[in-house]
């Protein structure tokens, strides 16, 4: 997707040019008011650039210098809105029928009955929207933009207005939707977890420009995120592999470059899969030698890549290796010092906690 | 004796009325409902006009356009060989008039309930406009067809003065029920005035009882 941007309403102006892959998730990502939505509803022709152009691989939706602008309804995109979008007036079935009649005539391999038995959408059928929970809602707004046969989803927040108990509702679905359908998605998120989880590539924005574009791991890795209260929070993106559920103690073993990893139990995710963790920065401790005797079970060996210290600050940072995976720590610049802590040195890193929180 | 003349033809004037009006009324209050014209303020001022302007003003000014010297009274004339003043047809355009801010404020509003949201999600279902307002916005706005029809309906069977100075008095061809109260109790006939009076009464309010009734129970389903 070859996007050219310009667009300005009310003291808002975007100006955006991005080449997005067509495949896999592309996260975008920003603070409020960053113009993510915006450029969303404009990819859907819902709001119409000043000039530029929007071209889909041999489709122009949208190109500024010929008027060309096609509707809506004419672009071959599926939508997962904010809001809540269902059709009020309809059941499940009837929300979910109302996409497959429009689009049945596309070619493809996806259909009414694997769709409703991939997000699991059996049960609820006959029931009303108002009847659904807040994930359930999501789930049956994602398989409604799936019958549509899109050449894109759009995800505009599917799981913001969730709250934290009930995104398991929606999540894995959309996560085995998103790769059991292969279909290219532009995912709005506020979220660092499910980026991290779902998104392949990331599009930063900031005041309807570009701040930087790439894979997930070196653009969160590059970036100190801003949390939700405005503090900075780094953290890396490892990608790990489930190795086996201990179920007696309740954990799950994961290996990173033939080491192992243990975090709270995951058995709803199969022996083999490959899972990307985030660890924050904050969560990482160093120690020269490996400890003995501590209750921290996450313990590797590393290599100290780089290290920085804030000059006015009480902390450092440090940019460790293990074999190609990179991992930050979080250290103060007293043990910094006390330790003798510089590059190249091998140190064992303590990972206090991993999340993959859902 | 019931004089059933009066009652059929409020009957059949407020029934072609309301139907007449579902099929101006939609349009407009959709346009109204989405537009971001500038003239939209304009329309909706002279749509609520017949609210604020006496109907003697209004009938006046419909009986000098609607008579066979006006072009569309003569009009009316040349096609169809009756005049559009003192008739039935004439009737149903100055009702039409009247009652149109009945029609279409009630549709505005229900139209605007509906909100932006499920017609951009009928788009994004690859839905074209005409598709999304039939099988998405008319659904959702049932409520509003209710209530509009029901104002309508209601609005022209109580009209008097515009159906005074357009129709005149003709019985069996413009004498409505409203009119016939009134020359009734002119005449000092207070029993069939009582009659035609108690009658309307008691249709309005079982009218609209029912659609208060049938208002509440479609609540769950469709609000």
């Amino acid at each position: 997707m070859d996007l050219d941007l310009r667009f300005a309403r009310g003291g808002f102006e975007l100006d955006l040019r991005a080449e997005i892959i067509g495949a896999g998730v592309t996260a975008i990502m920003g603070p409020n008011g960053a113009g993510k939505s915006t450029l969303l509803r404009l990819i859907a022709g819902f709001e119409t650039p000043q000039s530029g152009h929007i071209r889909v691989g041999d489709t122009t939706w949208f190109d500024g210098a010929n008027g060309q602008h096609s509707k809506p309804w004419q672009r071959p995109f599926g939508m997962v809105f904010q809001g809540d979008a269902l059709f009020a007036h309809l059941d499940v079935a009837g929300n979910l029928a109302f996409a497959d009649r429009r689009a049945k005539r596309l070619a493809g391999t996806l259909t009414l009955s694997g769709v409703i038995e991939a997000l699991e959408l059996g049960p609820l059928l006959k029931q009303s929207p108002a009847t659904l929970s807040g994930g359930e809602r999501q789930r049956v707004a994602l398989g409604r933009a799936l019958l549509t046969r899109p050449d894109w989803l759009l995800l505009d927040e599917p799981l913001t207005a969730l709250d934290r108990d009930r995104r398991g509702d929606i999540l894995p679905y959309l996560r085995e939707a998103l790769r059991a359908f292969d279909i290219p998605a532009l995912l709005v998120s506020h979220s660092l977890d499910d980026v991290a989880e779902l998104a392949d590539h990331v599009l930063m924005l900031s005041n309807g420009r570009k701040q930087s574009h790439g894979p997930v791991d070196t653009i969160l890795a590059r970036y100190d995120v801003e949390t939700a209260d405005g503090r900075r929070d780094p953290s890396s993106l490892i990608k790990a592999r489930v190795t086996r559920h201990d179920a007696a103690h309740q954990l799950t073993h994961m290996e990173i470059d033939g080491h192992r990893l243990d975090m709270p139990l995951m058995d709803d995710v199969g022996i083999g899969a490959w899972l990307r963790l985030r660890i924050r920065a904050r969560d990482v401790a160093l120690a020269l030698e490996r400890p003995e005797g501590t209750s921290i079970r996450n313990i590797l060996p590393v290599t100290i890549a780089d290290i920085q210290t804030d000059e006015d600050g009480p902390f450092g940072h440090a940019v460790l290796h293990l074999g190609n995976t990179r991992i930050r720590a979080r250290l103060t610049r007293a043990s910094i010092h006390d330790l003798g802590l510089k590059p190249d040195q091998n140190v064992f890193a303590l990972i206090r906690s991993v999340s993959f929180d859902r | 004796m019931i004089d059933f003349a009066p009652i059929a033809l409020s009957l059949a004037l407020a029934t072609v009325t309301t139907l007449c009006l579902l099929l101006i009324g939609t349009p407009l209050a959709w346009w109204l409902s989405q537009t971001r014209s500038r003239f939209k303020p304009v329309i909706e001022a002279v749509t609520a006009l017949p609210l604020v302007l006496p109907p003697t003003v209004l009938g006046f000014y419909l009986l000098i356009a609607l008579s066979p010297n006006a072009p569309i009274g003569q009009f009316w004339l040349t096609l169809t060989g009756d005049t559009l003043t003192f008739s039935f047809s004439g009737l149903v355009v100055a009702s039409v008039i009247y009652s149109l801010p009945f029609m279409v404020q009630p549709l505005q509003a229900a139209f605007e309930r509906v909100g932006r949201m499920p017609m951009e999600a009928a788009a994004s279902l690859r839905a074209k406009p005409l598709d999304t307002f039939l099988t998405i916005a008319l659904p959702l706005s049932s409520r509003g067809f209710l209530v509009a029809s029901v104002l309508t309906f209601a609005h022209t069977i109580g009209e008097f003065g515009v159906v005074l100075m357009v129709g005149g008095n003709i019985p069996g061809r413009t004498q409505v029920i409203s009119i016939a109260v009134f020359e009734h109790v002119e005449s000092l006939e207070y029993s069939q005035a009582h009659i035609l009076a108690g009658g309307l009464l008691v249709f309005s309010f079982v009218t609209l009882l029912a659609v208060y009734t049938a208002n509440r129970k479609l609540t769950p389903h469709v609000g």
